[in-house]
């Protein structure tokens, strides 16, 4: 076996090398016509190896012959072949006429041949986004469904990937590939089950949800995974990282797990415990059909009285009744009986949270707070926040029971109190309280937003585009290809199609000016990302001269997350805060800092990006933005923008660090990128 | 797809290079050695990123092999292809080891070379990969011009796993039904978790190109059957020995790749021309009605603050007729053990202070019997207050019998060019049940 690799390319040797080369081209030529297959297809695998310009020249004759021989494993070698010929000279490959030889391939009659070709073309496609190389039609689906039942588990693998591009033209076709690629999903080979997998949840999405087999596929498509988790280890790992997005996209297979939960929740390894108490929490948070059972279980696990277990149950029931309000009250009862072990400052914060919410339904509510009014000031700061809104919430409720409590919290948070959050926010609510009782109570009782439960989840738009490339690097690094892969290839981005009922997910992405982005859903972080990828490897795209930024429905991806590391963590968190605050406080509408930012690049071409990263937390720009002239570079402006809060936020955090975020992100920005 | 793959030994040294893709360069092969074999901190995950290139690794005993690449490739099928390539190799020279490779570095090149063509994986079926590379060279040989094409139809054709033209004297086939059952039992008996992960391995030698069908049972099957009124007297024939169970529910099921798919997936029937020699034909999967070989009770009494009391009965629950093997128990104990006293009815016990357990090992016990344990543990006061955490006492053993209740109904063998039927065919079956995680919380 011959490779140009094995011979030494120093200069010195050059002339040598290049007489060799040619001598060896002859003999490979020769062998090109031998009666033996074998030696055939050996010399053709070899002559695509030698990677020299003006030796390639002389391939094209052989690889032509080749192509159309008429033993099959010269074929699938050649098929290859025009692969390793276009890495090294795609012109000439296009000019020759090979890839429409490698089109005609994948009608071949054998199985191999079409499992090469498709690969080769593949890749070759991926090199010329734009380019209409795999021009999938029904009939070309249709062979390739018929060679994946007969070839090879690797050409398997490498026609359901190139399968997953495909988008049906409607779900009759979708349902009926679906139909065709199940089989594989008993397949010994793990590759070929996760391709498979893959495929199918591409072409789920354009099922109607009501159909009968849309629920056969989804309980179908469960075990095969369950299974990936008994092979080798390293399999083990990629089916886990793969397991992860799947789940993140589909839930509900989680309530087996709970009595083993429930188990671990009497253990005798106190951090074990409060893991396990946790889990279920979460489990009944992410999965609504198992949230009673999950309550059931928590009120079982209190009556045992272990005070860290009664105490982080609680912790997590009040998450839950943030998710359910309204369904499980009946347990409070059985919670206040604990109110007297309570003495972590989450757990106390939590039962004060709970007791505020439902006074109205708590007879006592105010000789509860009363009691722990008491020692407010050796409470931590998460107590006594919690407590002032508490008492302010009873007070609206039952005012002419609870006034004087009011008034004793108020004055113990604005004037005895050193902190400044206490005490600004027992301000907000001394002055909403006197000046305007109705709108304090408009503001303070407002309806809050469901929480819901994405520890680790990925943002969606990139779990969009990573179930696109289940099986592969990018779903177990959980980054795009972008994000590792040098050069063009593997750029391009990917998206699962719409669902055949809501056409929501479907838009084109249009070509939006500054004004159009402002219309686009609150999903701008990752667009922003995607624009500092682009500033990054400039030489992927040609850079934007006026500076639109790309819409944010183009689903585009996250190109320096791993830049930003932390940065967009933090960022998210905080946003969280500002957002909750939004909705609590200032509820219905608000100016806030939209901060537009113009940068420089190196090679003197401007681009100037916005950066409203709030809209993700449940915030919409309530009218259109006002965007001046193209900005200079290292020019930075400040652009009042009116919000709304629309969408759901999420968690409880301390409401104290909005100004800390949008300054924070500002010098991270500058330090990243100037 | 796949850029390039290395072979090293324990050290770091290549063994084995070879490079498909420019953009993989030659500092690659370094990066590897430097960043995971000799990194400060074990490397923990198969994939590593280093420079924009991933590298995947596996191990066998000491060897590591690596594959490389710049794309997004299929990492799924990266490690398939990694473990295919060790089970040519040694299905080829034996065991994976330095020495064998340096021997064999030709032929590995050779190989390398055949299934793996600019990084796409080709056909890695060993029975044909021996039809055309055997180190001797292809013109050297004198093949006739159908010998050639058989082989090169053999290895792009759809039964790439098994040549034309074998025969033996003697048709004989094995099958071996091996289980691994794992539990997490409660200390009150709940089972917590339980599950069956079986293997259907078959051995054949067959002669020609035999057809088979496989037949277990199978819910959905005998189901299926029941309705159509067709009595089934296999179930009765009790191979299985550990119950009574006509039929069970499989949760899911692999197969190897000579099984047709599409006929699984519609009458969900296993069909297959099989390769030659052995080969693992199923995986499966179960949860329900798991024969569960053995009852782990435990009784763990404090007594003061530096004395435990352990009582453990072990209760095998299968037919007195069949003997278990192997069987182990591993009674943890607290770190801060001074000494253990053990009294067992039956087989050996011992403290191991190393591994903080007692180790309770039986070589032989009948079904439906029971052994008892007691032992004594005295303890070190220590000021830790974080308690014992009680760790699960783990079983091993090994059953004649397949936990999940699968039987082998019936294997069919049709070879209608060759003069030998489906009677002539020497059947062997065989059930080993082994235990997985076989845990029972104290």
């Amino acid at each position: 076996m011959t490779d140009s690799k094995y011979f030494t390319t120093t200069k010195k040797g050059l002339t040598s090398y290049y007489m060799l080369i040619d001598k060896m081209n002859v003999s490979l030529t020769q062998d090109c016509e031998d009666p033996n297959p074998l030696i055939r297809a050996l010399a053709v695998r070899t002559m695509g190896c030698i990677r020299v310009d003006k030796i390639t020249e002389y391939l094209c004759e052989p690889l032509r012959k080749c192509l159309k021989d008429e033993d099959p494993y010269v074929r699938k070698t050649a098929a290859v072949c025009v692969a390793k010929l276009h890495d090294i000279n795609a012109q000439l490959v296009e000019d020759q006429g090979f890839l429409d030889t490698l089109k005609d391939l994948i009608s071949d009659s054998n199985p191999m041949v079409v499992a090469n070709a498709v690969a080769a073309l593949s890749e070759i496609a991926e090199s010329h986004p734009n380019s209409n190389l795999l021009d999938l039609n029904p009939q070309t689906i249709n062979k390739l469904l018929t060679a994946l039942n007969e070839c090879t588990e690797w050409g398997q693998i490498f026609i359901l990937d190139c399968l997953a591009n495909y988008t049906p033209r409607d779900d009759r076709e979708s349902q009926s590939i679906c139909e065709r690629v199940t089989p594989r999903l008993s397949h010994a080979n793990s590759a070929v089950v996760l391709s498979a997998v893959k495929v199918l949840m591409k072409f789920m999405e354009m099922l109607p949800k009501d159909l009968d087999y849309y629920g056969t596929l989804l309980k179908k498509l469960a075990p095969p995974l369950v299974t990936l988790l008994s092979a080798e280890p390293e399999l083990q790992y990629v089916a886990l990282r793969n397991i992860n997005l799947i789940v993140q996209r589909r839930y509900g297979y989680t309530n087996a797990v709970l009595a083993e939960l429930k188990e671990y929740a009497t253990e005798v390894d106190v951090d074990f415990v409060r893991k396990a108490v946790r889990a279920i929490g979460r489990c009944a948070i992410k999965v609504e059909q198992s949230a009673e059972r999950c309550v059931s279980t928590l009120l079982d696990l209190i009556q045992t009285k272990v005070n860290y277990v009664v105490q982080e149950a609680i912790v997590v029931i009040k998450d839950i009744f943030r998710k359910y309000p309204n369904k499980y009250e009946s347990v409070i009862a059985t919670l206040c009986e604990n109110l007297d072990s309570l003495d972590e400052p989450e757990a106390r914060a939590a039962m004060i949270w709970i007791v505020g919410e439902y006074a109205e339904r708590i007879d006592n509510a105010d000789e509860l707070l009363e009691s722990f009014l008491e020692g407010f000031h050796d409470e931590s700061t998460q107590v006594q926040l919690q407590l002032l809104t508490a008492i302010v919430k009873l007070f609206l409720k039952k005012p002419t029971e609870t006034q004087e409590l009011v008034q004793q919290v108020l004055s113990l948070a604005t004037q005895d109190s050193d902190n400044p959050d206490l005490r600004d926010r027992g301000y907000i609510y001394w002055r909403l309280l006197s000046t305007d009782p109705v709108a304090a109570k408009e503001v303070v009782l407002a309806e809050k937003p469901l929480i819901s439960e994405e520890t680790d989840l990925i943002e969606p738009t990139l779990l969009e585009e990573l179930i696109c490339h289940i099986g592969t690097l990018a779903s177990v690094y959980h980054k795009p290809p972008s994000a590792f892969v040098e050069g063009s290839r593997g750029v391009q981005h990917k998206r699962l199609p719409g669902s055949a009922g809501s056409g929501e997910s479907v838009e084109s992405p249009d070509t939006g000016s500054a004004a159009g982005a402002s219309d686009a859903p609150p999903a701008v972080i990752p667009s922003q990302g995607d624009l500092l990828g682009d500033l990054l490897n400039l030489d992927l795209t040609p850079p934007a001269t006026t500076g639109p930024p790309p819409p944010a429905t183009s689903g585009l991806q996250l190109g320096a997350m791993d830049l930003l590391g932390g940065g967009l963590d933090s960022l998210v968190c905080s946003s969280r805060s500002l957002a909750e605050r939004t909705g609590q406080v200032l509820k219905h509408s608000l100016v806030c800092l939209l901060a537009l930012m113009s940068l420089g690049l190196n090679d003197g071409t401007f681009l100037s990006f916005l950066a409203f990263f709030f809209f993700n937390f449940g915030l919409a720009p309530a009218g259109p933005l006002q965007v001046l002239t193209p900005l200079s570079p290292n020019q930075s402006i400040e652009v009042a923008l009116p919000l709304s809060t629309v969408g759901p936020v999420m968690k409880m955090d301390p409401l104290n660090n909005l100004q800390v975020t949008v300054f924070y992100f500002w010098n991270f920005l500058r330090t990243k990128l100037q | 797809m796949i850029g390039g793959l290395f072979i090293y030994n324990h050290k770091g040294e290549v063994l084995i290079s070879r490079v498909y893709r420019d953009d993989i360069g030659r500092n690659a092969v370094d990066a590897f050695r430097v960043n995971v074999i000799h990194a400060r901190q074990q490397v923990r995950s198969p994939v590593t990123n280093i420079a924009r290139t991933s590298f995947f690794h596996v191990k066998r005993s000491n060897i590591w092999l690596a594959a490389v690449t710049k794309q997004n490739v299929n990492a799924a099928m990266v490690f398939e292809f990694l473990y295919k390539m060790c089970d040519v190799m040694t299905a080829y020279f034996g065991k994976i080891s330095e020495e064998n490779i340096k021997n064999n570095f030709v032929l590995i090149y050779e190989l390398l070379d055949e299934i793996l063509d600019f990084g796409y994986p080709q056909n890695s079926e060993t029975g044909a990969l021996k039809t055309f590379i055997t180190q001797q060279g292809i013109k050297g040989q004198h093949q006739t011009k159908e010998e050639q094409s058989q082989i090169t139809s053999q290895v792009t054709g759809q039964i790439g796993w098994r040549r034309e033209g074998i025969k033996y004297r003697r048709n004989e086939l094995f099958l071996d039904v091996l289980e691994s059952v794992n539990l997490l039992m409660s200390p009150q008996g709940q089972v917590l978790s339980a599950h069956v992960s079986g293997r259907v391995v078959m051995k054949s030698y067959l002669s020609g190109m035999p057809e088979c069908k496989f037949g277990m049972n199978d819910k959905i099957v005998i189901d299926k059957q029941g309705k159509g009124g067709a009595s089934d007297d296999a179930g009765k024939s009790d191979l299985g020995g550990g119950s009574g169970k006509q039929s069970i529910a499989i949760d899911d099921c692999t197969f190897h790749q000579c099984v047709r798919l599409s006929k699984f997936d519609s009458e969900r029937s296993i069909s297959f021309i099989p390769p030659d020699g052995e080969y693992e034909l199923m995986r499966y999967r179960t949860t329900k009605d798991i024969i569960l070989p053995f009852r782990v009770i435990p009784l763990v009494r404090e007594v003061g603050r530096t004395k435990l009391e352990v009582k453990v009965v072990i209760k095998s629950n299968f037919k007195p007729s069949l003997l278990a093997q192997k069987i182990e128990v591993r009674i943890p104990t607290p770190l801060n053990t001074s000494g253990v006293q053990v009294i067992c009815m039956k087989g050996k016990a011992k403290y191991k202070a190393s591994e903080n357990a007692i180790v309770w090992k039986i070589k032989r016990m009948a079904g439906m019997k029971e052994s008892q344990i007691s032992a004594e543990i005295e303890l070190l006061p220590t000021n830790d207050k974080k308690k014992w955490a009680r760790p699960p006492i783990s079983m091993n053993f090994e059953v004649p019998f397949a936990p999940s209740g699968l039987k082998v109904r019936y294997l069919k063998v049709f070879e209608s060019k060759l003069n030998y039927s489906d009677h002539d065919v020497i059947k062997w079956v065989r059930y080993i049940g082994r235990s997985g995680i076989y845990e029972t919380r104290c």
